[in-house]
């Protein structure tokens, strides 16, 4: 990554440089969260869950109205109350969208739940839109300040308390999940799922509710990236989720999906490609960065970075 | 019925907490311009009611159940491609986007109904066509006549450039491969102002000519002029109505044609089972390939109709929302049934066009609706999908 900076930062001052890699770092770290959503139900039901992106754009809706409610508390305990508030809210939301749209559906053929996918995120948008309003959504820094890392010429280098919450909330919250996955039953039965369901079941696991879980915990994760993309950028609407959501699914696929620390890696590159593409290239085109990325890594390293190669059984 | 109370109940209640923050508390600029939240019980209501009453009436409906495909006959098709005819400018308008997206989907359902390719940025290659056609006919003086092919070539081109990468991968990431397209041809459509004039788009692309007329309200060539007419818009949309039939014919019975050709079975076998068609020497890669740009060829010609009927393009009619219906289409008419897709156009579009009185909920409506279809009817609204051949010996099907 030092070196990414390197090679852009001819030109500019070394703080400007810094700067990006703050920024990226945390822009990086809410797509992580949404990606590993994607992959843990991709992991698992082997669909891509569409409206995975819409469940983000609701979170950080909850978790306006959230920070909205609580604005008379103490910041930091306004913002844990809203951290459980969106992660329960959102896990409701991730189980309900199972039941309703993907369950029923069964192992039918597979375009059908992708077609389920696109309706709910379609009906999230617009359902919110009706809901909350079209106009984007301005509040006011919910942590203001920072401190000053290194000044060079007239660019200093910020890291804002915000980028700092976000980035230390995240890793706990990833290191919970990594937990999750590796040590606990939830965590067993889910690797075995996703290893063979058939199998998973004769062996006296709960498929279904295992698979419901993994939505549960998908959709509480993109909650939680919800409320940072709130706190970050202060500014949200009906529409953020799709962008994010693609974007996100492109970390998956980049760190290698069904991996859990490959999502992370993934969203990290992603956040850090797409900030100093803009930073230092053009910033109209910087969706079009990840994309590009995303095609030469597929074409490269089809697995992802941290992937395992499946080998095609017949 | 206890159960299904029971069930309908804990439905109600997780609709409820979720509608009590979503719903009932609404975020509210004030005189300051900041944000405070409103309370507004209805909504919170409706959700809740609605939520325990879709719920009992699923679990306690019968699965509804449409009567078979081949109840509809084609000769009906013919009747309903007629009608817009005869029932004035507003069916007119709903028949010209019926058809404009049957282009699309006939295109679509070669890539996802035949050879089973997952393709979610099928737009972009329409991009493609409306844009060479923009261009040729407003910068290079083509005609409509001639940008057509032209323009259905320059989609298919575009198909072989992102074909060529691609289509070694697996299905799910080629879906997501292609929806990245996608959005690139948009951001770049919007962003390289000097060539595609940005999110202004292009206008004043000339009508289509019929025998070098063609049906403007006063140019030079205008068929209401030579023959002391008087302007009538109707005739014009008549004109593009019939334009649209034919092309749409056309592009229908290529699409027969190529479905029982040596290389439409290939493409079928391919779809079934890839590793058993590439153990029978089918070579994968070529045949993804060979779809691929088929398809974009077609949504290429749809492109060109668009822009010839519009008189104008921009990148807003391109956008993801676009390959979604196309796709919902093709999938909800039994992916690789033609006669189901043809329905499903018709039904979805014109279902969609029935509600443009609700425009707000149109668009939930329509969400709504695809996960019902989907989950109602996983294989397909109209039509399941059914073999192009049969061995001879093969009765019926039970």
């Amino acid at each position: 990554m030092l070196c990414f900076a390197w090679i852009f930062a001819k030109g500019r001052p070394l703080s400007y440089a810094l700067q990006q890699l703050i920024n990226g770092l945390t822009l990086g770290m809410v797509y992580g969260l949404i990606a590993v959503g994607y992959s843990l139900v991709y992991g698992i039901v082997g669909m891509i869950n569409f409206a995975h992106g819409d469940v983000f754009m609701v979170g950080s809706f909850l978790a306006l109205i959230a920070v909205l409610a609580l604005g008379d508390f103490p910041v930091p305990l306004a913002l844990a109350a809203a951290l459980v508030f969106t992660m329960a809210l959102c896990g409701l939301l991730g189980f309900a969208i199972e039941r309703v749209a993907y369950r029923p559906l069964g192992r039918s053929h597979r375009l059908a739940p992708l077609i389920s996918a696109i309706g709910v995120s379609i009906a999230l948008q617009n359902g919110i839109e009706l809901l909350q309003g079209a106009r984007v959504k301005p509040i006011a820094p919910v942590i203001p300040g920072g401190v000053t890392l290194l000044t060079q010429g007239s660019f200093a280098a910020t890291l804002s308390w915000a980028q700092a919450a976000i980035m230390v909330v995240t890793l706990i919250v990833l290191g919970l999940v990594s937990w999750l996955v590796r040590r606990t039953d939830l965590g067993r039965a889910m690797r075995a799922v996703e290893q063979d369901r058939m199998m998973a079941s004769l062996l006296g696991i709960d498929t279904a509710r295992t698979i419901s879980l993994a939505f549960v915990l998908g959709a509480a994760l993109a909650g939680v990236a919800g409320l940072m993309f709130l706190v970050y950028y202060g500014v949200i609407d009906f529409f953020i989720g799709f962008t994010a959501g693609i974007k996100a699914f492109t970390a998956a696929v980049l760190g290698g999906i069904g991996s859990i620390e490959g999502a992370v890696l993934g969203g990290l590159l992603i956040g850090l490609i797409e900030t100093f593409w803009s930073a230092y290239g053009s910033a109209a085109y910087k969706d079009v960065a990840a994309f590009a990325v995303l095609i030469l890594v597929l074409l490269i390293r089809p697995e992802g970075l941290l992937g395992k190669r499946a080998a095609e059984k017949v | 019925m206890k159960a299904a109370l029971q069930d309908a109940g804990f439905s109600a209640l997780i609709a409820l907490i979720l509608a009590l923050p979503l719903a009932g508390l609404v975020t509210t600029p004030n005189e300051a311009y900041q944000l405070t939240l409103v309370f507004h019980p209805w909504p919170v209501a409706a959700m809740t009611i609605g939520a325990f009453l879709i719920r009992l009436l699923w679990l306690k409906l019968p699965r509804f159940t449409l009567p078979k495909a081949r109840g509809f006959g084609s000769w009906s098709l013919v009747l309903v491609a007629l009608l817009p005819l005869l029932t004035g400018r507003r069916g007119l308008d709903i028949g010209l986007l019926v058809l404009t997206y049957l282009m699309l989907a006939t295109g679509l359902n070669i890539v996802v109904g035949l050879a089973g390719l997952l393709d979610l940025g099928y737009v972009a290659f329409y991009a493609v066509g409306a844009y060479t056609t923009a261009l040729l006919t407003t910068e290079a003086g083509f005609g409509f006549w001639t940008a057509l092919p032209v323009a259905g070539l320059f989609a298919a081109f575009a198909g072989l450039m992102l074909g060529i990468p691609v289509l070694r991968l697996r299905g799910d990431y080629l879906a997501i491969v292609t929806l990245g397209f996608g959005e690139i041809v948009r951001v770049v459509l919007i962003n390289w102002q000097s060539f595609t004039n940005g999110a202004d788009g292009i206008s004043g692309i000339p009508y289509p000519r019929l025998f070098g007329l063609d049906f403007s309200r006063a140019g030079s060539a205008s068929v209401f002029r030579l023959f002391h007419l008087p302007f009538d818009r109707l005739a014009r949309q008549m004109w593009f109505y019939i334009l649209a039939l034919v092309l749409t014919l056309l592009a229908n019975v290529v699409v027969a044609r190529l479905r029982r050709s040596p290389l439409g079975r290939a493409w079928e076998a391919l779809r079934e089972d890839e590793i058993a068609a590439r153990a029978l020497g089918l070579n994968p890669t070529r045949l993804k390939l060979a779809a691929f740009t088929t398809g974009a060829f077609f949504a290429g010609l749809a492109g060109a109709f668009f822009a010839a009927r519009q008189g104008f393009v921009s990148p807003e009619s391109f956008t993801f929302m676009e390959s979604a219906l196309v796709l919902a289409i093709v999938v909800m008419g039994g992916a690789g049934r033609q006669l189901g897709v043809i329905w499903a156009a018709i039904v979805m579009i014109g279902g969609f066009e029935l509600v443009r009185g609700f425009a707000e909920y149109r668009m939930l409506i329509f969400g709504l609706a695809l996960v019902a279809i989907a989950v109602a009817r996983p294989g397909g609204l109209i039509a399941t999908r059914l073999p192009s051949v049969r061995l001879g010996w093969v009765k019926s099907d039970p």
